[in-house]
């Protein structure tokens, strides 16, 4: 396996473990609250429709001269990518929440028990929502196993890498009996962020026309170096807020950077 | 108004919120063909462009959410 197919299949399954993890919560508290068997129904019919958005893009994309192919993937996964990234950075700053899977989970089963009683064996409750949460949640992945996948031709392994994080979720979840909140969330969406908009770079540059120094060895540069200009910027707007608040207390930032670093 | 709909909803989900970052994309990714057209090195140009992208897109999105901007 070549490096690229290596980052390929690290990027797909830390991004459909992600999706994976917030779509099981959705799934668990209809599913303990309402109906397993319809819950899984919705579970499977989304499954369903994701993989036949994928066998229907895919051969259309693959079809598609290479230099095109990388300027429209790289591009794409470049936009994609760096929505990730802002969203981390904002997260890890204290500037956006993070996702707690235990109040999801609290919200949802809420939600599902005021949904009123089922009438029959099939539950359209827990079917629907379970549905619409694995649809919305897979279609990013079903986006980054379609453009990672057709780019290097390679969709195959992309649905298996996705297809092992999906496995791995459902098992760590039976294991444990609830959501997954010990799951580093954000810290695993950083790593997302960082992998699309470098392969998203090298890709459309390529596609441009350009020539990376290093050909795909230029990714091991490329890649480290978005992730420190990444931290770099989380740790900024942290320093950044911490001025401002000290300033507003009357506290010099210097004193306050202190009093954080020794917290 | 479905087409309308189906548009919306795919540029909500490709674009997102920040189409400043996308445009960006584009014109980083256009001068890069237009400088390997006139046979120059063009490598240079994507990742200044995207550290200033990501910069650009956190500073507005910090402002907004610190009420600052």
């Amino acid at each position: 396996m070549s490096g690229a197919e290596i980052g390929l299949a690290l990027s797909v399954f830390l991004a459909c473990a992600v999706e994976a993890v917030e779509a099981l919560t959705v799934v668990l508290a209809v599913g303990t609250t309402r109906s397993w068997s319809s819950a899984m129904s919705g579970v499977g019919a989304a499954t369903l429709a994701l993989a036949a958005i994928v066998a229907a893009l895919g051969p259309a994309l693959t079809a598609l001269p290479i230099d095109a192919l990388r300027v429209l993937v790289g591009g794409l996964l470049l936009i994609f990518g760096l929505q990730w990234l802002r969203k981390a950075i904002l997260r890890s700053a204290g500037l956006k929440a993070k996702h707690d899977e235990l109040l999801a989970y609290e919200q949802e089963t809420t939600a599902a028990r005021a949904a009123g009683a089922r009438h029959s064996g099939f539950d359209g409750y827990a079917f629907t929502v379970s549905f619409k949460g694995v649809l919305l949640e897979g279609l990013e992945v079903a986006f980054i196993v379609l453009t990672f996948g057709a780019n290097q031709h390679r969709i195959p392994l992309a649905a298996a890498a996705a297809g092992l994080a999906v496995l791995a979720v459902i098992a760590a979840g039976a294991a444990a009996r609830a959501p997954l909140a010990k799951v580093p969330e954000n810290t695993l969406k950083f790593a997302v962020g960082v992998m699309l908009s470098s392969f998203g770079m090298f890709w459309g540059a390529e596609g441009a026309g350009a020539s990376w120094p290093g050909g795909d060895a230029a990714l091991l540069a490329i890649i480290p170096a978005v992730l420190l200009a990444a931290i770099a910027m989380a740790w900024t707007v942290r320093r950044s807020l911490h001025a401002a608040a000290a300033e507003q207390a009357g506290v010099p930032a210097e004193a306050s950077d202190r009093a954080t670093v020794s917290a | 108004m479905r087409v309308k709909g189906y548009f919306t909803g795919a540029w909500e989900f490709v674009v997102g919120d920040d189409w400043r970052t996308a445009l960006g994309v584009v014109l980083a990714l256009a001068l890069t063909a237009l400088l390997a057209q006139a046979a120059l090195s063009a490598w240079w140009v994507m990742p200044p462009a995207v550290v200033g992208l990501l910069a650009l897109s956190v500073r507005r999105a910090a402002r907004g959410a610190s009420g600052r901007g």
